[in-house]
């Protein structure tokens, strides 16, 4: 086990491994945020129901989510460590020929997302930084949280990136694990293309109906 | 033609380099990139200055020697190509071509554009061949083997060890060579009882090696010149994953009397 | 000295086996005491450094190249032969022995050539052993082609890369073995000198061209797998760095040099463009099984585009000239036909040196996509290179300088006229007569390192009474300081010209006057010529920088000090042998334009031993012996 996480392909497949959990959180994290639309009643139910009925749920969930997300960054902080070692003298000149943009922002955007993440939690989970948290009132919560413009914007930066991470993660993920089928056309990518745009596209319904009015 | 090339001069392993201007005149786009500068270097050593560097030998693409930065690309701008085999007709009039060495931690310069690749060498020593004595073979057609896998073990057999998926790869990974290998020798049925000992070694020895790891950002295909496919490191990263699970020791008793 | 090739007695079908089993081997517990130097890694050197290690062996093994994987055997496109007679289609060793002796033009020995054609079967099934991914059918077996010339198909082969797929088999158990530590590794060290100690192989002086030492390396045996001398006519198939360094030094040292003028033109390479060029690129010959090779009829026609020349005006001479063989007649033949068509003014291309290679009727009778899958990798590197469409417009080819029969004179065990020494591949010269087979050379290659000198250098070592030797012996020293004095001298000349520039001139020299067709009066005009240019070569080449660094002029600078006087040894076997035979054609010595040989004077090997500096070389003859296949007029008409 230690020499599978010393290993670079082991520490990418662990990476791979718990991208691939997070992917799903998302797009369970995002449907159950469709429900906003519903209404403030199906909303605020949908919160009680994950923060009081299943609470233990909640917690298994948070922590298999820490842990994974732990994880991936000790890995990613490693394996950029050691790609910078492995060319301590760059080029003058290197042009990017085939590799996507998402491929070269996954780290400093990963990073914003952490940032997001840390925020996004004492924001809305433990309300530490929102104006009127109201435990109970989770629609209302959404509806002040984004009335803020800077606030919004962040959380729309949080999903251009997040889109951009699953652009190139989810891909990525399956390709570490080894679960990739052969293909005339490795670059493409049709599943992760559809999860990058649905996951953000999804969640930022939710800021800009706010920002727009839509819902009051 | 008459280009301007900005080249990497570096007098030996531990001396300091500097990128160098030249200029080279009268290139006929006829020229492949190595002969014009076998021209350049002519005019060098007219003026009493010293040649330029560079490793080279074929010069019909296949023996894997020659390799070069090239504009911000491994052995240029032409797909599927190495450095011997791009013609001066990929370039324009007047034109200022940059030339860089390979760039890895693993790939020391030795002098301008010559680098030790022997990693590749020690990598392939860690497990990438079929342990067959001499003398111990069975019939060539004893053993079937699908064309389709023939196929697949051949589209991975043909990387040349240039070094041009490293020099690409932003992380200075050897990912594509070493699953090249591994991916090779795994397609063929004599290639199996070795398949998973073959991976653990040979990626231990890779990262032994000081290369980055695989972010998959797709540059080691594009710039190998014998288009190997990045699903070879699929491949790796599964036979890794495989071997890894079912890891046995070696039984302390296992040895003959 | 008489020249004794130690041919086993009885039939030539049985020599081996016998042989085999009279040899003397080594006890396994012995084997690791001896030490064997291998010089060179490719096909023959790295399967023999391998095989050698694996028996238990301590092996050294050198190449100038940055990794044995990068030896020239790797550019070879087409094929290895082998007489499986998987086709069912009437092969069988003893055909292929006949083959191979008969395409050698009776030159060869026909001891040697059995034995490869009977090994030839152990290889494939080795190579398949190791991982070679040889082409295949659907149905999982091996797959074949029919190549350049033979009526069966014996060919096996791996898309258009057989030499690559080969050695980095060879390649692969080499490392294997580094890896096992039987064998260790020098790459980048080019061998410069060759160690007799009381007239026995026990060393090499080797440069480590990357710090500049001169190291000595001890043995019990030397083995020497340098390839081909082709580079001595500059512009050559052959990579950049092969040289005749190794085998030359060997030769001054004592070793005769074999049967030098028998050289190999291939037919189908790129024509030559410009004066900058650096090497010639050969199309595989297996373009000749689907191509029609054609020129104008009149010289008028030669500037015209080929699809204006309508088909009447068409001269397909090799089909008119060979009906029987017609596109796929031996190399040699081929090759002095497109130098006849172009010297009669119907070449066509830039200065005219070239002949068209055409596929349109190729294209029509199976589809381009057929010719895709065939030649798909060959096409491409012929529009890389030249900028044409050969889907469109028929390929140019010009014969070029490809392969060099001879070599080191060895005996039947492969071993030199000095003891200890052994000399493999294509550096020796004993199987391909005067004009090698297609597909034959990887052939032979891995035959004499897989599966012959390892028995024979065993038979060798538990004979040879072997006094310990260091490298402070006094030769070694003597050889050391030799070496760093033509160093010095060379690089302390400091004249006007490259060392490249003297390499191309002694190049053409050697193209014109000991290339396709040789003369008498041509040859004696090198004979005169070459050692002027010598004597300028010592005098005014400049070559920059230090003997303690990397220097690739200076490397260069020693190959081509070699070149100079071994090119004067080629001339000198070329005017000698006053026939024509496989690759050597005097213009002399003709029928109705096909070469002329004369057996009754000349069904010998030449075989030169060096008299010393400036002085003529003497010529030793070993007579040789067709019991099995009778002399006979090469016809492929």
């Amino acid at each position: 086990m230690l020499s599978f996480w010393q290993s670079s392909v082991g520490k990418k497949a662990a990476m791979g491994l718990t991208g691939l959990i997070v992917v799903g959180f998302v797009l369970v994290h995002m449907a159950g945020n469709l429900q906003f639309f519903v209404g403030p009643s199906k909303f605020n139910e949908y919160s009680h129901l994950l923060r009081h009925t299943l609470i233990e749920l909640t917690w298994i969930v948070r922590l298999v989510l820490l842990a994974a997300i732990a994880v991936h960054i000790t890995a990613a902080w490693q394996l950029t460590q050691r790609a910078k070692a492995a060319r301590p003298v760059g080029y003058e000149r290197r042009d990017a020929q085939v590799s996507t943009y998402a491929s070269r922002a996954m780290r400093w955007g990963g990073v914003y997302l952490l940032v997001f993440i840390v925020y996004h939690i004492l924001h809305f989970t433990t309300g530490t930084l929102h104006p009127a948290y109201d435990e109970a009132q989770a629609y209302g919560n959404v509806v002040i949280g984004f009335s803020s413009l800077w606030v919004s914007l962040f959380y729309l930066g949080a999903m251009a990136l997040l889109s951009l991470h699953l652009y190139h993660g989810t891909w990525a993920c399956l390709r570490s694990l080894g679960l990739a089928k052969p293909s005339s056309n490795p670059l493409e990518r049709r599943i992760a293309l559809i999860v990058a745009i649905v996951v953000p596209a999804g969640f930022s319904l939710l800021p800009l109906s706010v920002l727009l009015g839509i819902v009051r | 033609m008459n280009l301007t090339l900005r080249v990497w001069r570096q007098a030996g392993p531990a001396a300091a380099g500097a990128m160098r201007e030249y200029r080279a005149e009268g290139i006929s786009p006829d020229m492949s990139f190595l002969e014009m500068l076998d021209v350049v270097n002519e005019g060098l050593i007219a003026k009493g200055d010293e040649p330029i560097a560079f490793d080279h030998d074929c010069r019909e693409g296949i023996c894997g020697m020659c390799g070069m930065m090239i504009n911000g690309a491994a052995h240029g701008p032409q797909r599927l190509t190495t450095a011997c085999q791009l013609h001066m007709r990929s370039f324009s009039d007047g034109e200022t071509i940059t030339i860089e060495p390979w760039r890895a931690t693993a790939f020391p310069v030795l002098k301008d554009l010559v680098v030790d690749r022997s990693a590749f060498d020690r990598i392939i020593q860690a497990g990438g061949f079929i342990s067959a004595p001499t003398g111990s073979a069975v019939d060539g057609n004893a053993i079937p083997i699908p064309k389709l896998d023939a196929d697949d073990a051949m589209d991975a057999a043909a990387c040349i060890g240039c070094g041009a998926c490293v020099a690409a790869c932003p992380n200075a990974s050897a990912s594509l060579f070493t699953a090249a290998k591994i991916s090779h020798l795994g397609s063929l049925p004599q290639g199996q009882p070795e398949r998973s000992r073959r991976a653990l070694a040979m990626v231990a020895q890779m990262d032994l090696e000081s290369f980055g790891g695989c972010s998959l950002f797709g540059e080691c295909m594009e710039a190998c010149p014998k288009g190997i496919s990045i699903d070879t490191i699929n491949t790796m990263h599964r036979d890794f994953l495989f071997a890894s699970a079912t890891k046995r020791d070696v039984k302390e008793w296992s040895g003959g009397a | 000295m008489t020249l004794d090739a130690k041919i086993p007695s009885g039939p030539v079908a049985e020599k081996w086996e016998k042989h085999k089993f009279e040899m003397k081997l080594v006890n396994p517990a012995n084997k690791r005491k001896y030490h064997v130097i291998v010089v060179g890694s490719g096909l023959a050197g790295a399967s023999a450094a391998a095989t050698m290690s694996e028996l238990g062996y301590q092996v050294s093994c050198f190449c100038y190249q940055d990794s044995p994987r990068r030896a020239h055997s790797i550019a070879a496109q087409g094929g290895i032969n082998a007489a499986k007679n998987y086709r069912n289609d009437g092969d069988s060793v003893w055909r292929l022995f006949y083959d191979t002796v008969k395409g050698g033009d009776f030159r060869a020995r026909e001891a040697n050539v059995y034995r490869l054609a009977q090994v030839s079967v152990d290889i494939i099934d080795q190579c398949v052993a190791q991982g070679v991914p040889f082409a295949r059918e659907y149905g999982g077996l091996l797959a074949n082609r029919s190549f350049g010339g033979a009526q069966v198909s014996r060919t096996f082969y791996a898309r258009g890369q057989t030499g690559q797929q080969l050695l980095i088999g060879a390649y692969q158990a080499l490392e294997k073995e580094i890896a096992a530590g039987g064998v260790k590794m020098y790459s980048r060290h080019e061998m410069v000198e060759l160690v007799l100690v009381n007239g026995v192989a026990r060393g090499v002086i080797v440069r480590d061209m990357v710090t500049g030492e001169i190291q000595s390396h001890a043995a019990d045996a030397v083995v020497l797998a340098t390839g081909g001398y082709g580079n001595v006519f500059y512009l050559s198939t052959n990579a950049k760095g092969c040289n005749v360094t190794a085998t030359y030094r060997a030769h001054k040292k004592g070793a005769f040099f074999a049967n030098p003028c028998y050289t190999q033109i291939h037919p189908t390479c790129i024509p030559v463009k410009g004066d900058y060029q650096s090497k010639l690129t050969l199309m595989s010959e297996s373009l000749r099984n689907d191509g029609r090779v054609w020129v104008p009829k009149r010289k008028e026609d030669c500037a015209k585009a080929p699809g204006d020349i309508p088909e009447q005006d068409r001269d397909y001479y090799l089909e008119r000239k060979y009906p029987s063989f017609g596109n796929l007649s031996p190399r040699d033949i081929a090759s002095r036909a497109a130098k006849e068509a172009c010297d009669d003014g119907r070449g066509v291309g830039p200065g005219g040196l070239g002949v068209y290679l055409d596929f349109a009727d190729a294209i029509k009778r199976l589809g381009a996509k057929a010719i895709e899958e065939r030649y798909g990798n060959l096409f491409e590197m012929y529009e890389r290179i030249t900028d044409e469409n050969p889907y469109k417009v028929p390929m140019r080819i010009y014969p070029a300088v490809h392969y060099t029969m001879g070599g080191l004179w060895v005996d039947y065990n492969l071993q030199s006229t000095i003891p200890g020494l052994h000399v493999i591949g294509e550096a020796n010269f004993s199987d391909h007569g005067a004009n090698r087979l297609g597909a034959s050379a990887l052939m032979q290659g891995l035959a004499d390192g897989y599966f012959i000198l390892p028995y024979t250098i065993g038979n060798y070592l538990a004979q040879a009474k072997l006094e310990k030797v260091t490298t402070e012996h006094a030769e070694f020293v003597a050889a050391r300081e030799a070496v760093a004095q033509r160093t010095t001298r060379l690089l302390n000349i400091k004249g006007t010209r490259t060392v490249d520039s003297f390499h191309r001139e002694l190049g053409k020299i050697m193209w014109d006057k000991c290339g396709m067709a040789r003369d008498r009066a041509g040859l004696e005009w090198a004979i005169k010529r070459i050692p002027e240019l010598r004597a300028e070569f010592w005098e005014n080449v400049n070559v920059p920088g230090s003997a303690s660094e990397l220097n690739q002029s200076l490397e260069k600078a020693g190959r081509v000090a070699d070149f100079l006087e071994f090119g004067e040894l080629m001339c000198r076997d070329a005017l000698h042998r006053e026939e024509s035979c496989g690759g050597h054609f005097r213009t002399e010595y003709q029928e109705e334009g096909e070469a002329k040989r004369n057996d009754d004077a000349f069904a010998y090997v030449a075989a030169w031993e060096f008299a010393g500096e400036g002085k003529a070389p003497t010529l030793h003859k070993e007579a040789l012996e067709f019991e099995n296949v009778h002399l006979a007029t090469r016809s492929y008409k």
